[in-house]
């Protein structure tokens, strides 16, 4: 396995809810140590997608690997190896209710660094990782006393509190919710993961100016298939239609007749 | 041809019915044998029981007021139901081990079982459906954990732990408030009614008791885990989830009830024959 292989390869995925295509023999090679943004409308299969590449989704046709291993085939506890290399930060940030802030960023050590790592480095560690959010002195709080904002850096936090990091963090709609101004922090402090702790990363989002801000490689998912590919300079700028339009924000003509507009 | 139709669309509908269910029994009883395979790692981990000690906290000692009173107006209204007829037939003296007999074997564990039914069940399922809307089950997986061994275990484990220890205490506030309207209300005798009481209800009426309440607690804490790990998306999902927790493990239990009641029953007469109540 060279450097310059793919982390993450998609291989002629598909996948099918009832009789709904989302994904649609998707091909799709990450590079380590880059961001790739995926954008696309609502329900496309954007959130789908990540989930296949941790394996909490199976596709229908096609294969998944990760470092070169192939993982869609693997059971439950196969997957766990694969599982703690890979961080997903989820839309609704999936924090543990019945857990304190601190306790839900030591989580990912605790369940699977124990042994490696005792109860004071973890504890030492999920600080860190908590100051690097700039959350410190949050530790006591539970989820439900915390805003939007702080709930989102919580739940980047609990992603990057690995012993080493993990080598991929998937991000779903990571600014989803927030105001500009927090948005902005999110998107510098994946940036900022990105170049100090060399992480790669796979961000889904609507938003374009974060789209444009964090990634380094664009692609727009349409209807099962990507219709767009490159740096996100050239993507923004792109003369199709759909992505011209979905870039620029302008409803389809369908969706205008939907609503009668 | 139109009735024809009609008849294959219901003959379908009764078979897509059909299927589901019996594709549902099928995810329930792959879903309990996984909860159950963790289940001596996690009574022999200190991890297990710190994660069943919270567990035993929020199910049992939260749920004593609420099977204290069950198990006092039971054994209250066995009294008042019986008192006038028992005492126009002279047995007015057996009435407290008639009482108790009941409490014992058959209305302790039912009713207690109903009763943490809904007040544990519908918790564990609404708790866990809601993790399951708010994606904190897939982020469980995502992070290499076992939702089921995280999850399912400590609390199926305190429910079938707790629900005999609480049946138990329905029991004896069952025994107490009878006691206490027998001799209060009514003016009988408090002698005769432990004496009779002490004759007539044993050990084995006890056991039967705890053993149906040790079926309950496994079928409550089974039901309901799974019925919050399979909810539908959004609020409605998690709400009917948690009716359907206690739907079910309200059948289950006087199903479960009628199956042990003829196996112990079989079982005594057996080994000790036949005896009489009165």
């Amino acid at each position: 396995m060279s450097d310059t292989d793919p982390i993450i390869e998609l291989r002629g995925v598909s996948k099918t809810f009832g009789r709904q295509r989302v994904l649609d023999e998707i091909d799709l090679r990450v590079e380590r140590g880059r961001n790739t943004v995926i954008v696309g409308r609502s329900g496309t299969g954007k959130s789908v997608l990540l989930k296949h590449i941790v394996g909490l989704l199976r596709p229908d046709r096609g294969a998944v690997y990760f470092g070169g291993q192939r993982i869609d085939t693997l059971g439950e506890r196969a997957l766990v190896p694969i599982r703690q290399q890979i961080s997903f930060v989820f839309q609704l940030n999936a924090l543990f209710d019945s857990m304190t802030v601190l306790e839900n960023v030591a989580f990912p050590m605790t369940e699977n660094q124990r042994g490696r790592l005792d109860h004071r480095k973890i504890r030492a560690l999920a600080e860190r990782c908590l100051e690097m959010v700039g959350l410190r002195g949050f530790e006591r709080k539970r989820p439900a006393e915390l805003s939007g904002g702080e709930r989102k850096r919580v739940a980047l936090a609990r992603a990057i509190a690995l012993d080493p990091p993990p080598r991929v963090i998937l991000y779903d709609e990571p600014t989803a919710g927030l105001d500009p101004q927090r948005s902005d922090a999110i998107n510098k402090l994946i940036r900022r993961l990105q170049e100090d702790v060399h992480v790669t990363g796979v961000i889904v989002t609507h938003d374009m100016k974060s789209a444009a801000e964090v990634g380094d490689r664009l692609l727009v998912l349409w209807n099962g298939r990507f219709i767009a590919d490159g740096p996100p300079h050239e993507v923004l700028q792109a003369r199709d239609e759909h992505v011209r339009r979905f870039v620029q924000g302008i409803a389809e003509p369908e969706d205008l007749r939907l609503i009668g507009a | 041809m139109a009735r024809s139709n009609a008849l294959t669309a219901t003959l379908a509908g009764f078979g897509a019915g059909t299927l589901a269910t019996l594709a549902n029994f099928g995810r329930f009883w792959l879903f309990s044998l996984h909860a159950l395979s963790f289940v001596p790692i996690e009574l022999v981990t200190v991890r297990g029981w710190r994660r069943l000690l919270p567990q035993c906290f929020h199910i049992g000692a939260c749920s004593v007021p609420v099977i204290m009173l069950t198990g006092m107006f039971i054994g209250m209204v066995l009294i008042v139901q019986g008192y006038e007829q028992f005492d126009a037939a002279g047995l007015r003296d057996r009435l407290g081990a008639i009482v108790n007999i009941s409490i014992a074997a058959e209305l302790g564990p039912v009713l207690a079982g109903v009763m943490l039914a809904g007040r544990v069940g519908g918790a564990l399922a609404a708790e866990l459906g809601t993790m399951n809307v708010t994606e904190q089950l897939l982020a469980l997986r995502s992070m290499g954990a076992d939702p089921v061994r995280h999850l399912v275990v400590p609390r199926f484990l305190a429910c079938l732990f707790l629900t005999p220890l609480l049946t138990a205490y329905a029991d004896l506030l069952g025994a107490l408030g009878a006691f206490a309207i027998f001799v209060g209300v009514y003016g009988g005798p408090p002698e005769p009614y432990w004496a009779f009481t002490r004759e007539i209800v044993q050990l084995w009426d006890l056991g039967t008791g705890i053993i149906k309440a040790l079926f309950f607690g496994a079928a409550i804490g089974l039901v309901s885990c799974y019925k919050g790990f399979h909810c539908r998306p959004g609020a409605e999902g998690v709400g009917q989830a948690c009716t359907q927790s206690f739907v079910v493990s309200f059948i289950l239990i006087l199903m479960l009830d009628f199956f042990l009641n003829v196996v112990l029953n079989g079982l005594y007469s057996v080994w000790y024959g036949y005896r009489s109540l009165i």
